[in-house]
């Protein structure tokens, strides 16, 4: 097979198709090679059962960064938002349920002083998030051999640091390795509050509210804000009407996107990249690789440990990547009853979470192999606000499930404690349990259900351990440590090689930022000698 | 049985009975955690056992680790700078490793036992490093420094002596050569290997028959006039035969605390060992750089004029400090005074003229020498019988 591209992109995912659009933007003739049968990685929809489909992953979209969006013409290639500025509703088995949105929070047992504090919170740490998101936008700087732009990188975070003013500077530097259960304790009364706002902070990882690094998890949702989203917004069509804009945006601006072609291994000669070998047998040659995969796919797997230098092999294997998170699909014969809901609030973002020391208690359950008794879910009803997702009348209930280990002991369709049960079965009857208490009549509405572990998320989409971040959001592997040190600012330690994932600077989300930055490092490196 | 005030936290090793008889001067240094003597009766006249007769040295604190299983060659090829598919069968090769960053960790000797089988002595303890090298490698890594005892018998009646043991047919051992020999219902290894630049051999044993190898090894060399001989000997042998000691002549990599004071290879004079045909080894891009842009330092031996040895030296070039030494001593049977120095870079080229800036003391007072000397292209001691086949008989 002869080819002449300047480009292989390794995956379809939305930073894939990112990077992708903005190469050829610059005159690259790109490739991108997506093992599965339809773009956008992490931002997918897939009918689970007859007429009901669903975000097989993502649900919420909140972090998109407008400059991708406007860059790709998103809009323009079909991009459409069902609903957007949906407020977080931490559901309460009474019907005293606390909504949040931007800086307003009520409802709930949320007493006056909360409702203050909270808005003095949010502004504060919109400051923070802001500071974090000028970061997001550009490479990170260099750990160890920092040129003059890294340094100048750093000098720019100094300043802004200040720009803080004392008092706030402080404090970030106080709370920013701390754990969202202290801070939520410093700031409120409200266990409601407290816990609707840990949740945030521990979604898609695998920490508790009292582990450290869970602030910066927290601000790093807040980084949203930032971009645009106040609360939280639904695709039309589902994630994967984005990933196919994008998709179309990628076509449009001569990307070759070829589905179904699984790429088997990341070919080196001499410490070089050479370009792909294929599932099918089939090589592709390129001077330049990029891997949308996730870091420990992309260097043990595609690349293979073999073909590096130890200590690149050292870093990779210890990179942190075991998610937490499953996902919970529900096909309903009808709208499903919350305690003290307005149909027209289903729309929103539910959550279940009652209280800080109740995501802890699920938390858990996960540091031992093991899944929550009681989880914390984070429920989308998305038919509400985009009938076609089910047939006439019914609804779709998609709920991020917290947490799951990858596999129990015995794997997930091993024999649980329950009798006659697989891990499967139970966790999903315990979860369906957890959504009854707030919503009793749903179990009578279930058509169909598909549990979704972080084990059948690693099949699905390619990403070690099923972490949706490809690799643990905490300060050992953000910005110049992310995926590790020595395979930062998108080059990968491997000539030719670069990463444009989720587990690049600054990491995963629907963010766009890892491709369109990647593309940008490819572009000023220029073309390999 | 020993008292308990005679325990120490020191190990001993499988020879340690028969070494602490044979140690008059009682003078123990510590290696690896076991007690070793520095010298046994005189360190001259053990140095001149291992030039004139046979010394033996009790090597067992040597790091020796196994490897074994279907990808031994390829784990060992991407671990050190050497091919390791031209070390054959019954060959033992001398090579380096680097960490990512082309910093020499170690150096050492890979010995190929058999079909997927090696054994690796190393300086520093490296099974840690072994296990992250083996990463995507279907390999066994077993430490077994305890589980091996290692006498190394060297000198030019090595060979007779040997042969007087038993050993039949070990005359034919080329350099670098390896076999076995049944020993009292064991397997006795015998490596044609050494650190002392003259003829000798390294013999490797089961623990349970160390003291039995020692044994029949003195008597049979009673006639050849063999003689235990101390960590101080051997420095002054391995010195005059240009051989580099890890940990005095360079920081081990992964070691070292301070930046820059790790080496690469050629930066330690060792660039033979570099292959840079192999596609994947660690350090090579690190190496690759390094040749395209320079080195930092440059090994250089040197022949320092008088006779004082220019230990710890400065080294200048006119009035600038350009080096300082690592290793240096007075060599008796080359007669001439060898320092190791690592001189900065483009300084210390062979034939380059430079000065030593000795200090001695003589009855508490202080002398300080500048001693010309010169960068000598190879080692002073490197006697023919060191290499023949068969060795001859002294």
């Amino acid at each position: 097979m002869t080819d002449n591209y300047d480009v292989i992109m390794v995956g379809a995912g939305h930073n894939g198709l990112v990077c992708a659009t903005y190469l050829a933007k610059a005159g690259r003739k790109v490739l991108v090679l997506e093992a599965g049968d339809s773009p956008g990685g992490a931002a997918a929809s897939r009918e689970f059962a007859p007429g009901y489909s669903v975000s097989s992953c993502a649900q919420w979209l909140y972090q998109l960064h407008p400059r991708v969006s406007r860059d790709l013409k998103l809009e323009k290639h079909g991009l459409e938002l069902a609903a957007r500025d949906l407020a977080s509703v931490l559901l309460d088995v009474d019907g005293q349920h606390l909504s949040v949105l931007g800086p307003l929070a009520e409802g709930g047992r949320l007493g006056g002083e909360d409702r203050d504090a909270y808005k003095l919170f949010h502004e504060k740490t919109l400051k923070y998030a802001k500071l974090i998101s000028r970061l997001f936008e550009s490479r990170p700087p260099g750990l160890v051999e920092a040129n003059l732009a890294d340094r100048f990188a750093l000098v720019k975070l100094g300043v802004r640091l200040k720009l803080l003013g004392r008092e706030d500077m402080s404090d970030l530097m106080r709370i920013v390795l701390s754990n969202m259960y202290d801070l939520m304790d410093e700031h409120f009364d409200s266990p409601q509050l407290k816990a609707l706002l840990s949740v945030d902070s521990v979604l898609g990882s695998r920490m508790g509210p009292r582990t450290p690094n869970t602030v910066f998890g927290y601000l790093y949702r807040r980084v949203g804000e930032v971009f645009g989203y106040t609360g939280v917004a639904q695709v039309k069509g589902g994630m994967g009407a984005l990933g196919e804009a994008m998709a179309a945006s990628a076509r449009a601006r001569g990307v070759e996107l070829r589905l179904g072609s699984r790429v088997r291994s990341i070919d080196m000669f001499n410490g070089q990249v050479t370009g792909v070998t294929l599932a099918s047998g089939g090589q592709l040659r390129a001077p330049v690789v990029v891997s949308n995969a996730d870091p420990v796919t992309t260097f043990e797997k595609l690349v293979g440990f073999r073909n590096m230098e130890t200590g690149m092999a050292r870093r990779v294997s210890q990179i942190r990547c075991d998610g937490g998170a499953a996902k919970l699909h529900l096909a309903l014969d009808g709208l499903p009853r919350f305690n003290g809901l307005e149909d027209a609030q289903l729309a929103q973002r539910l959550v279940i979470a009652p209280d800080m020391n109740y995501i802890e208690r699920a938390f858990n359950a996960v540091k031992y192999g093991e899944y929550s008794a009681a989880p914390v879910l984070d429920i989308s009803i998305p038919t509400v606000s985009d009938p076609a997702g089910a047939p006439p009348g019914c609804h779709v209930l998609s709920a991020i499930v917290q947490f799951a280990p990858f596999e129990p002991a015995g794997g997930w369709e091993g024999a649980s404690a329950a009798a006659g049960e697989s891990h499967r079965e139970h966790f999903t009857r315990l979860v369906l349990a957890k959504i009854a208490e707030y919503a009793p009549g749903i179990r009578e509405q279930v058509v169909a259900s598909e549990l979704l572990t972080p084990a059948d998320l690693e099949r699905g989409h390619g990403m070690k351990g099923g972490h949706w971040h490809h690799g643990e959001l905490s300060l050992d592997q953000v910005m110049m440590t992310r995926p590790f040190p020595g395979a930062t600012q998108y080059a990968s330690g491997l000539d030719g090689l670069y990463l444009c994932s989720a587990g690049a600077h600054p990491g995963g989300g629907v963010m766009g930022l890892a491709g369109k930055n990647a593309a940008r490092e490819i572009i000023k490196r220029g073309a390999p000698v | 049985m020993t008292s308990k005030s005679d325990q120490t936290m020191m190990l001993r090793t499988p020879f340690h009975n028969r070494v602490a008889a044979a140690c008059e001067l009682n003078a123990w240094g510590t290696w690896k955690g076991y007690t070793t003597p520095t010298a046994y009766t005189d360190v001259e006249l053990e140095y001149f056992a291992i030039r004139s007769t046979t010394g033996v040295f009790d090597l067992s604190p040597m790091n020796k680790y196994r490897i074994t299983g279907p990808d031994a060659e390829a784990c060992l090829n991407r671990m050190v700078t050497r091919d390791v598919s031209k070390i054959r069968v019954g060959r033992v090769g001398y090579t380096v490793w680097c960490n990512d960053a082309g910093q020499v960790m170690d150096d050492g000797t890979i010995f190929h036992l058999g079909e997927n089988d090696y054994r690796i002595c190393a300086f520093a303890r490296a099974i840690d490093w072994l296990h992250w090298c083996a990463l995507g490698f279907d390999v066994t890594i077993v430490d077994e420094s305890d589980e091996v005892a290692a006498l190394a018998v060297q000198g030019p009646t090595s060979c007779a002596v040997l042969l007087a043991m038993g050993l039949a047919g070990l005359e034919q051992l080329k350099p670098f050569g390896l076999t076995t020999f049944p020993f009292e219902g064991a397997t006795l290894t015998v490596s044609r290997t050494g650190f002392t630049g003259d003829l000798g051999y390294e013999l490797w044993i089961a623990p349970d028959r160390a003291e039995a190898l020692w044994d029949r090894l003195f008597e049979a060399g009673k006639p050849h006039i063999i003689k235990p001989f101390g960590s101080d000997a051997l420095d002054l042998a391995r010195i005059e035969a240009g051989f580099l000691q890890a940990g005095v002549d360079f920081v081990p990599a992964e070691s070292a605390v301070r930046n820059g004071r790790s080496r690469s290879p050629f930066e330690l004079g060792l660039g033979w060992l570099v292959d840079m045909d192999k596609p994947v080894f660690n350090g090579r891009r690190a190496l690759r750089r390094e040749q395209a842009e320079g080195s930092r330092y440059r090994f250089a031996m040197l022949d320092v004029d008088g006779n004082k040895p220019a230990q710890h030296s400065f080294i200048l070039k006119g009035a600038n400090k350009v080096g300082t030494v690592t290793s240096a001593a007075w060599c008796p049977t080359a007669k001439s005074n060898v320092a190791f120095a690592q001189i900065e870079m483009p300084h210390g080229a062979v034939g380059d003229e430079l000065v030593a800036e000795i200090y001695y003391q003589r009855e508490l007072q202080w002398t300080r020498v500048l001693a010309p000397c010169k960068v000598i292209d190879a080692p002073v001691f490197n006697p023919p019988r060191r290499r023949a086949v068969p060795p001859g008989s002294f």
